[in-house]
């Protein structure tokens, strides 16, 4: 059995604020699960499953549900740091294939700006296994992505310009985004000028902390065809966990590799077909190793596949994050999966601001990178198209 | 022997799992885990082998030599790390084969480079016979 074709994107809704000192989270889930909701034309009493992960308040989905008055036939509650909202949606379209749900919600919600979880979240807790052996030596999340960017240059002479350029292409996007935080277009002189804050990482090549959230509605074939939004068909998807191999640590690629592989496979598409990439970046070094491990580019060419405007929509080969992405735009309760899978969704739908829409946009692929690059991390990738692709 | 460095120290988190490692550092001797069956070294300290699935795991004295693997200059740290920056944190790989986080210190953090030869210091715990075990450049 194929996921491809088993579920299609209803509704997308990416809450408007980037900093809420007046609400709770779970108001906020409320508020991005009715945004959602609207946006298919379906209501929490058509929901019959639902799906949050480590930023939803209190026992993992059985909180929420219960706060949102849902009443379901499947609940999941994965955590997979800021990848988890894209496995929600290959485990959704699971459960829709399988006939286990038809209207499946996924919400994310945090207000790391006004008193909730700084960077690092689950991934701190010393009773992980794993977190003596990183915590007693200072490690940070910026740090654990440092150490994978100081080995990409030391391998392939990977420059500090090179990785701003993905940060300079994110800000062409988001001054045409009005709700992004950073709206000022940027040079790589001034990415790469700013205060080092982990070397070589500036403080420009690091993703923004907003409160916020967002909500997918996913659901079966037979409701999206009731429906009268355009409906974003999945095709593919990939999950892949990458960690220190109990010891065999190789910093230079991520577990893209996997989840990428698989999720095109399923659609039966390559990285040449896509239209527009959807790349978490939590740090420039993120968006550059991934391109190389979903395929855009062979291993090491990252750092010259994105000079020369690649990444800049509508007309670059490679338009990536158009909203302005986690680097500009936002990165709600430190987890950037979510409005990854939003903005492809606008693009698809042919409804991302016209300054930055992709001509015919047809095929996109959205990336989530949960936990750290050098640490651990869950690479989970899908592959959407029109509803006809 | 080294000066200790300036990098904060506490007494490890101990587990059933891992207090042989701890207590080893505490001896001023770098022990990893192997796997019985496979042969395997690994990091971080368990008792199930990563490469096999053995529960059959014993901690075995290694040379405390290394190089760097991968090295960054945190300008800025968290918690108790927050008033010592800059200070580098970094992957180094041992002789014997696992690649392990840890810090390098007694070194101008901007020197600290990849492929450089380090070998393992201990920090010692105040009011405690615990070690933090760190790495430093070969002389």
């Amino acid at each position: 059995m194929s996921l491809r074709g088993a579920a299609f994107i209803a509704g997308a809704y990416e809450h408007p604020l980037r900093s809420i000192p007046d609400r709770t989270v779970p108001q906020v889930h409320a508020e991005v699960a009715a945004g959602a909701l609207a946006d298919a034309g379906l209501t929490l009493a058509d929901v019959d499953a639902y799906y949050c992960a480590g930023d939803a308040p209190g026992f993992g989905s059985l909180s929420m549900a219960e706060y949102l008055g849902l009443r379901c036939r499947t609940y999941d509650s994965t955590e997979t740091g800021g990848s988890s909202y894209l496995v929600h949606v290959g485990h959704a379209a699971m459960a829709i294939a399988t006939g286990h749900a038809s209207v499946a919600l996924v919400t994310l919600a945090g207000l790391p700006r006004h008193g909730g979880a700084r960077p690092g979240g689950s991934g701190r807790n010393p009773t992980a296994p794993e977190a003596e052996f990183e915590n007693l030596w200072g490690s940070s999340v910026v740090g654990n992505y440092a150490l994978a960017a100081s080995r990409h240059m030391y391998e392939f002479g990977t420059t500090s310009e090179q990785l701003a350029e993905i940060k300079v292409a994110a800000s062409l996007h988001a001054q045409h985004n009005p709700h992004a935080l950073l709206r000022d277009v940027v040079t790589v002189a001034e990415v790469v000028g700013s205060p080092l804050v982990a070397d070589p990482l500036h403080r420009l090549d690091c993703c923004v902390i907003t409160d916020g959230g967002g909500a997918l509605v996913v659901v079966s074939p037979e409701v999206a065809a009731s429906l009268s939004r355009p409906c974003v068909k999945l095709l593919g998807h990939g999950e892949a966990m990458k960690g220190g191999d109990g010891g065999r640590v190789d910093l230079t690629y991520t577990g893209a590799r996997w989840s990428g592989a698989a999720a095109f496979a399923e659609a039966g598409v390559t990285p040449g077909d896509i239209d527009y990439a959807s790349i978490y970046d939590s740090f420039t070094i993120t968006v550059l190793i991934t391109l190389e491990d979903l395929g855009f580019c062979a291993k090491g060419e990252g750092g010259r596949f994105v000079q020369d405007g690649r990444l800049v929509a509508p007309h670059g080969g490679l338009p990536f994050n158009t909203d302005g992405g986690g680097l500009c735009n936002n990165h709600p309760a430190n987890r950037g999966g979510m409005t990854k899978v939003i903005e492809a969704v606008r693009q698809l739908r042919g409804e991302a601001h016209p300054a930055v829409q992709v001509p015919d946009c047809q095929l996109a692929v959205a990336h989530g990178t949960g936990g750290a690059l050098s640490t651990r991390h869950l690479s989970a990738t899908l592959v959407l198209g029109v509803a006809d692709a | 022997m080294t000066e200790p460095s300036n990098l904060p120290r506490r007494s490890p988190y101990r587990t059933l799992e891992t207090a042989a490692f701890w207590d080893a550092c505490a001896e001023g001797r770098l022990v990893v885990p192997r796997c019985d069956e496979c042969g395997e070294r690994f990091w971080y300290p368990r008792l199930v082998c990563p490469r096999c699935g053995s529960a059959a795991v014993t901690f075995v004295e290694v040379s405390g030599r290394g190089t760097v693997y991968a090295r960054t200059i945190m300008r800025r740290g968290d918690g108790p790390f927050r008033d010592v920056a800059p200070y580098v944190l970094a992957f180094v790989q041992l002789d014997e084969g696992p690649t392990l986080m840890t810090n390098i210190v007694g070194a101008d953090p901007e020197a600290v480079a990849i492929g450089q030869a380090v070998r393992v210091v201990f920090d010692p715990v105040a009011d405690s016979a615990d070690a933090v075990p760190r790495f430093t450049p070969v002389a």
